[in-house]
């Protein structure tokens, strides 16, 4: 069994890791390529964490979500790329600090 | 059954207003005229009948209610909007309807020329139905509201003429003198309800002989505030300022509002409480004292004046005054009967002097008139018929009337209440002729230019029509002849007051309060009704009638010079043509305070600590709201940290 070989500490740890390694690559990384990246690695870290869950209580309700999430992350992906290549449009640049639309 | 008419009575005018009002411009003159003449005729007519309805009541009913809908109720707090007709609100409903229905006709040939016809007739209207709500609501608060819309209209038609100042001012006047008097009525109101637990006339008028002690305190008070009310609808002491001024509106509103109807309101609403007032002997006093005040001060005003309407206003309270006389000394009915036949000659001098102003253009200055007699006959003959109404002379109207409050002062009353009658009547007569000699006789002061000519037949029928009523009017109530007074006949159901009854219950209930009873039984002795004092003084007071009318002929006919005279340079007389200086003294000491607080509120109070407040409180959240602006960057990356920090230290908080 899983469980017996590899300790659910161990997968909580490598979500979280990921997580902040996501989290740091959003905050510091300008390019925003690599943000967006980074927010993928932050929702596959959450979707390691639910499926080790799922596996560790037996139940099949962490791989139903991650899949949710999986489905989403898809869509949402392709929203931000589309995004991204029409505010490049605008801006020949991806550099985060050249866009501060975000306000009125 | 004919008494169910009864609410229409005060709905035809409404409605007559509403569409002179709405569609006025769009129908014309000629159906405004119809629709307002129209509808208060058809309110007349539905009077009629009503009035034979309740001719038919069975034996020993004199009242007669509909209640139309519950107004408002909460708790045991019932307003019922609801209609009582018994036989002063008949009578009044009679003087309002018919004198009302002949000024309006007289108003179609008056207001001929003027461009806003609609408006005037609209507000003439309202003004019809708000005095018909007046006297025919049953209890104090419908009362009220007709109290309220008489006021109201009287201050759209004294402003009628609104593009001038001096009329607008007075309009403002009418209003807020008269809210003063309104405001105690409304504060007697309230007092009633509190002692009674009810504002029906009917409950109330039955229970106050049992609830009231006789000259008690309460009833002291509640008749005091009354009377303050009805001193300000009714032009009296101190609060008669507004009546001269509101001459500032058309002539017809002149007769018909501040003449014939409104401003015996008060007189109405005293003799409807007549109950109240009977329980208090000190207001009873004092509304004597200040009518036959009023009486006599505004007679002397009235001598002095040059504007022809000023002077029939200045006439106007001190007739008045002469009806709270008779209030005073308890003679109700000699109060309503002066009511009427005034509303007769008062509303025909109006008309009359409206049409002399008509006939040469606008002039209202006696000293420019003269010499008008052989222009306009028909003004002419009315105008001396009512003159010898308002002085007294027999048989006319007023002769009657002024006689029986003159021998109600004296007998019920004291010689001082009779002295101060007897000598507003030598003024009256004397200031009354003053006015006739100095319009119709003499040499012509007209300005040359100017062609003076007879009014049209719209205007001098309904004179020829006002100076038949003012001279039969008298039968109403015929003198010394026991069983022929009319009206005194007619109103007994309402005037009736059991004072045995009411001082029994008086001193039971001292008793149970642990007092002493005062003996009160020279009360209750009865009165003879002296033949021979009542004929002597009808002829006494007929003589001092001719003296007055014989001293303005002699001023103002045979020696021209004499007035000139006796008033050139005499302090007395400029006291007396300023006014006695109360509406400067009123200015002075009312007034400019009152402004001069208010504009002390505005600008330091209003303008610096409420607005400084408001406008602190947005100035405040606007420089706090720039500081937090920093915050929004617009960066996306800026926002995801906030994020992570705020997740950070909410888990910080939370472990």
């Amino acid at each position: 069994m899983l469980e017996d070989s590899v300790p659910l500490s161990h997968y909580l740890m490598l979500s979280a890791t990921l997580f902040v390694i996501g989290i740091v690559g959003v905050l510091i990384r300008r390019n925003v390529i690599v943000v967006f990246m980074s927010i993928e690695i932050m929702l596959n870290a959450v979707n390691i964490s639910l499926i080790a869950f799922d596996n560790y209580m037996n139940l099949s309700n962490g791989q139903i979500f991650s899949f949710m999430v999986i489905c989403v992350a898809a869509a949402e992906v392709s929203v931000g790329l589309a995004i991204i290549i029409a505010v490049h449009r605008n801006k020949p640049t991806v550099n985060l600090d050249e866009f501060n639309l975000l306000k009125w | 059954m004919l008494l169910k008419l009864t609410c229409l009575v005060p709905l035809f005018p409404l409605i007559g207003s509403i569409i002179n009002g709405f569609f006025g411009l769009k129908i014309g003159k000629n159906a405004v005229g119809l629709i307002a003449c129209g509808s208060i005729l058809l309110s007349f007519l539905t009077s009629v009948l009503i009035f034979i309805g309740f001719l038919m009541l069975p034996e020993g009913q004199h009242v007669f209610e509909q209640v139309v809908w519950t107004w408002f109720g909460a708790g045991d707090f019932n307003v019922d909007f609801g209609f009582q007709i018994d036989p002063l609100t008949l009578v009044m409903m009679f003087v309002v309807t018919g004198v009302g229905f002949i000024i309006h006709v007289y108003a179609i040939g008056y207001m001929h020329e003027e461009f806003s016809y609609y408006r005037f007739f609209a507000y003439f209207n309202l003004f019809a139905s708000a005095m018909l709500l007046l006297v025919m609501g049953n209890n104090f608060l419908l009362m009220f509201i007709g109290w309220e819309g008489v006021g109201l209209c009287s201050y759209f038609l004294i402003g009628y003429y609104f593009e001038k100042k001096s009329a607008c001012d007075a309009g403002t006047k009418a209003f807020i003198v008269n809210r003063v008097g309104d405001f105690a009525f409304l504060l007697a109101v309230m007092y009633i309800f509190n002692v009674f637990g009810t504002i029906d006339f009917t409950d109330v008028m039955h229970a106050a002989p049992e609830k009231l002690i006789y000259g008690g305190e309460i009833v002291t008070i509640i008749t005091m505030l009354l009377f303050v009310g009805a001193t300000g609808k009714s032009a009296q002491i101190p609060l008669y300022t507004w009546l001269p001024d509101a001459m500032e509106g058309p002539t017809p509103v002149s007769a018909l509002i501040h003449a014939a109807t409104m401003v015996t309101a008060g007189v109405y609403m005293v003799v409807r409480c007549n109950v109240l007032f009977n329980l208090s002997p000190l207001t009873m006093t004092v509304v004597a004292f200040i009518g036959g005040g009023t009486a006599i001060m505004a007679a002397t005003i009235g001598m002095t004046q040059f504007d022809i309407k000023r002077v029939l206003a200045y006439s106007t309270v001190s007739q008045i005054g002469y009806m709270f006389l008779a209030c005073g000394v308890g003679a109700y009915t000699a109060a309503i009967f002066h009511l009427v036949t005034h509303a007769f000659f008062k509303a025909c001098l109006f008309l009359g002097s409206g049409s002399v102003i008509h006939g040469i253009h606008g002039e209202q200055d006696m000293r420019k008139m003269g010499g008008l007699k052989r222009h306009m006959p028909v003004t002419y003959w009315t105008f001396l018929v009512s003159t010898l109404a308002i002085a007294g002379i027999f048989p006319l109207a007023g002769f009657f009337s002024k006689d029986e409050i003159l021998y109600h002062s004296l007998m019920d009353g004291n010689i001082i209440f009779w002295g101060m009658g007897i000598s507003a009547a030598l003024l009256t007569a004397f200031y009354m002729f003053r006015l006739v000699f100095m319009t119709f006789h003499g040499e012509s002061r007209v300005d040359p230019s100017v062609h003076p000519h007879e009014s049209p037949k719209v205007m001098t029928m309904p004179l020829v029509a006002l100076a038949g009523l003012a001279t039969v009017g008298g039968l109403l109530g015929i003198p010394l002849i026991h069983g022929w007074h009319i009206l005194h006949n007619w109103l007994e159901p309402v005037l009736h007051f059991d004072l045995a009854n009411a001082l029994k219950h008086s001193e039971h209930m001292l008793h149970e309060a642990g007092r002493h009873a005062p003996s009160w039984a020279h009360l209750l002795e009865p009165k003879e009704h002296n033949l021979w004092i009542e004929s002597s003084l009808m002829l006494f007071s007929l003589v001092v009638a001719i003296v007055g009318i014989a001293s303005a002929y002699i001023f103002y006919i045979k020696r021209p010079d004499l007035p000139e005279k006796f008033t050139k340079g005499q302090w007395g007389f400029d006291l007396v043509q300023n006014k006695y200086y109360v509406d400067e003294l009123y200015d002075d000491s009312i007034v400019q305070p009152t402004i001069k607080a208010s504009k002390l509120l505005w600008k330091e109070c209003d303008a610096k600590a409420i607005d400084g407040t408001v406008n602190g409180a947005a100035k405040a959240i606007g420089w706090f709201s720039r500081q937090a602006q920093v915050f929004q960057s617009g960066f996306v990356r800026n926002y995801a940290l906030f994020m992570v920090v705020g997740f950070i230290s909410l888990l910080l908080v939370m472990f």
